[in-house]
Formats: structure tokens, sequence, C-alpha cells
């Protein structure tokens, strides 16, 4: 293996550059780095002014989502030595605003993420002398797999609906609009359906399935938004048949 | 007093960081083999209209009797024809099949408590293509 490695890094500033250009930087190519150290390196030894978000550095914070070669991901969970012998191009997350370097705006989508209402609503809370509310394991089973979503956005990067049409609720958001929808605890899927299924919800979705493949917690959005699809399908079916139905 | 020329991002001031946003090629869809595959699931369904129009040319030909279907049999035969009937058979194979696979993403079916697995619910939908077509089959052809 080379012992080398070089990165080539976007760099932007605001108060300098009209665009964005690489920067080529040479780092240790090592067995167990990822591209959130090869960067961390680069920012300690080479240049301090490199400017990118990181914290937990195990797949869990979802803030250093970056576009690695083209592709959206998890810097702290992609390897460097998978792009050897590079160079490895990296690249602040597609189709968001760029701040500085590969710092994107996500005000967008924090945005949007509120509108779905992602938490669970109850139409009258039991008190509290009642206990918990108590779900089966099928229950739970339901929802599980879109409750793994870590905010990353990487999904919105991959999604070329997104980068056409920026009013698009987009995958993240949706899928969290449907974990909560499918908790056997929460009684707010009427209220998320008027965000939902308008055109720029899950209609605007064409299913490409780019989100899912760039989803590094198999959370599914694309699946999440054609199920969604069925039910406001058939809940659209059913007002037709009995137009009086409450929602 | 000048009026200042509208601008897609903001200008910059000390306390309002000028953002770069890119704007989106026309040509996306040709930057990613993902994306152009996508496109061309889309574009199968040019195929999947084309035969909807001979079909329903077939029975406006049938209902206009005997001469007319075979008029319009001889027109089909033409070689242009055949060989646009032939790419709107693969294209709309390619359709079936990748809306078949497609298929088992969105919908969710459970049996006895538990998720039904996708590649269930995929050979189900080629069990029914099968049978439809077989049962078809049988009416035409015995």
């Amino acid at each position: 293996m080379a012992e080398n490695i070089d990165l080539d890094v976007a760099r932007y500033s605001p108060e300098r550059d009209e665009s964005p250009s690489l920067q080529r930087y040479t780092v240790p190519l090592r067995k167990d780095w990822v591209v959130l150290d090869a960067l961390n390196y680069i920012k300690d030894r080479v240049d301090g002014s490199v400017t990118f978000r990181w914290s937990c550095r195990m797949g869990v914070c979802g803030s250093c989502g970056m576009m690695v070669n083209g592709e959206p991901k998890l810097t702290c969970a992609t390897f460097l030595s998978s792009y050897a012998p590079g160079p490895v191009r990296v690249e602040p997350l597609r189709y968001f605003p760029v701040v500085r370097d590969l710092v994107v705006e996500m005000s967008d989508f924090m945005t949007k993420f509120r509108r779905v209402k992602p938490w669970l609503v109850r139409k009258e809370e039991k008190p509290i002398s009642e206990g918990e509310y108590l779900q089966t394991p099928e229950q739970l089973d339901n929802y599980k797999q879109f409750s793994m979503c870590i905010n990353c956005t990487l999904c919105y990067s991959a999604c070329p609906v997104y980068g056409l049409d920026p009013f698009f609720v987009g995958p993240a958001a949706i899928a969290m609009a449907q974990r909560y929808n499918l908790d056997s605890r929460d009684e707010g899927a009427d209220e998320r359906m008027d965000i939902l299924a308008q055109h720029e919800g899950i209609w605007g979705c064409t299913f490409v399935g780019e989100c899912t493949k760039a989803c590094p917690k198999n959370v599914d959005p694309a699946g999440s938004i054609q199920q969604y699809k069925l039910t406001a399908a058939m809940h659209w079916f059913k007002t037709l048949l009995i137009p009086k139905t409450s929602k | 007093m000048s009026v200042p020329i509208a601008r897609s991002t903001p200008p910059h001031t000390p306390y309002h960081p000028r953002w770069y946003r890119k704007r989106v090629s026309t040509y996306w869809w040709l930057l990613q083999w993902s994306y152009f595959r996508f496109v061309l699931r889309e574009l199968t369904s040019l195929g999947v209209a084309y035969s909807c129009v001979i079909l329903l040319c077939l029975i406006r030909a049938l209902s206009l009797g005997p001469q007319a279907y075979e008029d319009l049999q001889k027109r089909l035969a033409s070689p242009v024809l055949v060989a646009l009937t032939v790419v709107s058979l693969l294209l709309v194979l390619f359709h079936t099949v990748t809306w078949f696979s497609l298929s088992a993403r969105a919908m969710v079916v459970r049996m006895g408590g538990k998720r039904v697995p996708g590649v269930l619910i995929s050979a189900s939908n080629y069990v029914a293509w099968l049978v439809v077509s077989g049962l078809l089959a049988w009416l035409l052809l015995r």
C-alpha cells in the first residue's frame, strides 16, 4: 500500500472567492483511517483554515456528511483505503448552499423537518397516573426502521428532485413523518397529511431511489414515501366515495 | 438612485455570509449512471404508451370489420413498424421488471404479524403476470 494519498478538498471563502475550487493535500494513507481522519490531519498539521463539521466520529451524530468522489457519504464511516491510490475528491454536500469550504447551510432542511411534526402528537394526553403508553414488539417493528434516521441529509444530496425543486419536502423529513404516523402512540397522521399530500410532499418524489442507497442507516426513505403515497391515495379514494368523511 | 440588480445569493456583509449555490445542470441525468438509469426507466413509459395506442387501434379496427383489421395488420407488418414494436416490447419488459422489483419497496404486507419479505411480493407479481398471460393465451389460442 502506498504511504500517502492525495485529497482534493473543496475550498470556498465567502469573503474572497466567487466560487469553490479544489485544493490538493497529501496525507498519510493508513489502513484504519477514514476520510474524516484525513481532514483532521490536514486541519491539525497542514492547513488550519480548512473548515468542516464533525462530532461523534462513530456514525451517530450525522454531522460529517460530505461528497466523497461525487457520492454523499458520512466521512467518519468512509475508509480512505477504499479510494487508494487516489486522489480523493471531498466536497460539501450537493444541493445545499455552501457557507465555507465543506460546511453547508441546513436551515431549509430543519424548517421542513419541523413542518412534518416529528414528534408524538396526542389529541388528549392521558394522565401520568395511568402510566406509560405501552407498545408490543410488533408495533415497534412498524416504525423502527424509520426511527434510525440521524438527520445527516445525505439523502437530500442524493436526490435530484430536491436539487431541481428546492420546495420538495425531501426524503428524511417524509421518512420521519412516516416514522411517527406508524407509531401506535401517535394521533397526528391527519395533521401531517396536510403537509405530506401536497405536490411538494410525497407527489414530488419520482422514486429515483438514490436516497435509500445513500442512507448510512438503512432507513429506506424512498420506500417510506411510496408507502405513504399508497396511504394518501387510499385516503383520497375514501373521501371520494364518502365525501363527508372527516379527516 | 440606481436599483441594485437582483442576485441569486445575498451580497456579503460581515454579518451575512454569502452562501455559494450551485445551479443544477440541465444535463444532471447524464452525470451519474444511476440518474441515467432512472431517466431510462421513466422513458420506458413511452413504450407502454405506444403499446396501448396500438392495442386501441387494433380494437377499433376489429369494431370496423374484418377488412379494416386486415388493413391494419398489413400496415403493422411494415419493417419500420415491426422494428418499433420490437423496441416497444423491450421497453415494456424493462418497465415491467423494474416496477415489479420496486413494488416490494412500496408495499408493506404483513402476515401473522410479520412483514412479508420483498422477494415474495415481487415474486407474486411475476406469478400474477404468468397466470394472466396464460389465461389470455388459453382464451386466444384454444
